[in-house]
């Protein structure tokens, strides 16, 4: 069984043909890979299938933009899978 | 269809918020000043405008989905088919479903049919925003009332 995060750069590395091997837990996905916001759409929805859940990017968006919160905090992949297995879990809670 | 207002569905004819699927009718007009340009001496409806009426099409069904609360803006287009051309005065039947609701941001499948067969498909992305000028709400609520949104929902 893989990983949270070796699912998750294969979905990068596979949606925004990025080489899988650039990918790495603390990598921030903006700054260091270079996905915009069009393309974590489909990162997003790619996730959302693969965990069966709904990542609150518009939530994490406003915590950001109202200076609640860094992009490190949710787009690291390291944090993002950190947050990705909290909402796994809470789901089956 | 009014090319000229960019309103490319004349009729919501079916709508499922449970099954989230949408059915709308579509008259393509026998003349416009469009057809004189693409193409002289033959006439066809160009293909962006058979995908905006796809991205039109889901567009209402996720305005129905979220009670008008969202805009949907179009964000991108994957796959896109023209299978057929389309001629002045044909008869489109559209046709979209909801594939996925995420945060801020959903996806369709939308398709065209001409006397049963098919003509365009599409998988759509939009981004949802809250209506961002009252106006704007004003005038979609309009153009709903226009095309009979929604004729029937059920769910």
């Amino acid at each position: 069984m893989s990983s949270t995060f070796d699912t998750v750069a294969n979905i990068i590395a596979e949606t925004c043909d990025i080489p899988r091997d650039t990918i790495k837990p603390e990598s921030h996905a903006i700054n260091d890979l270079g996905i915009d916001s069009l393309d974590f759409l489909d990162i997003a929805f790619a996730i959302d299938k693969a965990f069966g859940i709904k990542l609150p990017l518009e939530q994490w968006t406003q915590e950001v933009n109202d200076g609640k919160a860094t992009t490190e905090q949710y787009f690291v992949l390291d944090n993002l899978c950190a947050r990705i297995d909290g909402l796994v879990a809470a789901k089956g809670a | 269809m009014r090319l000229e207002y960019f309103q490319l569905i004349d009729r919501i004819v079916a709508l499922d918020l449970d099954a989230r699927t949408l059915k709308a009718h579509a008259q393509v007009p026998q003349t416009s000043t469009i057809f004189e340009g693409h193409f002289p001496g033959h006439p066809l409806m160009p293909g962006v405008l058979l995908i905006e009426s796809m991205a039109q099409a889901s567009g209402w069904l996720i305005i129905a989905l979220t009670k008008f609360e969202r805009m949907p803006f179009l964000a991108a287009v994957r796959d896109a088919k023209l299978r057929t051309f389309v001629l002045p005065g044909q008869a489109l039947t559209l046709t979209a479903s909801l594939v996925h609701e995420g945060s801020g941001f959903a996806i369709t499948k939308a398709a065209i049919e001409a006397d049963g067969k098919p003509v365009a498909d599409s998988e759509i992305t939009f981004r949802m925003m809250a209506f961002p000028d009252p106006k704007f709400r004003a005038s979609m609520e309009q153009v709903a009332a226009a095309i009979d949104f929604p004729v029937t929902v059920r769910g």
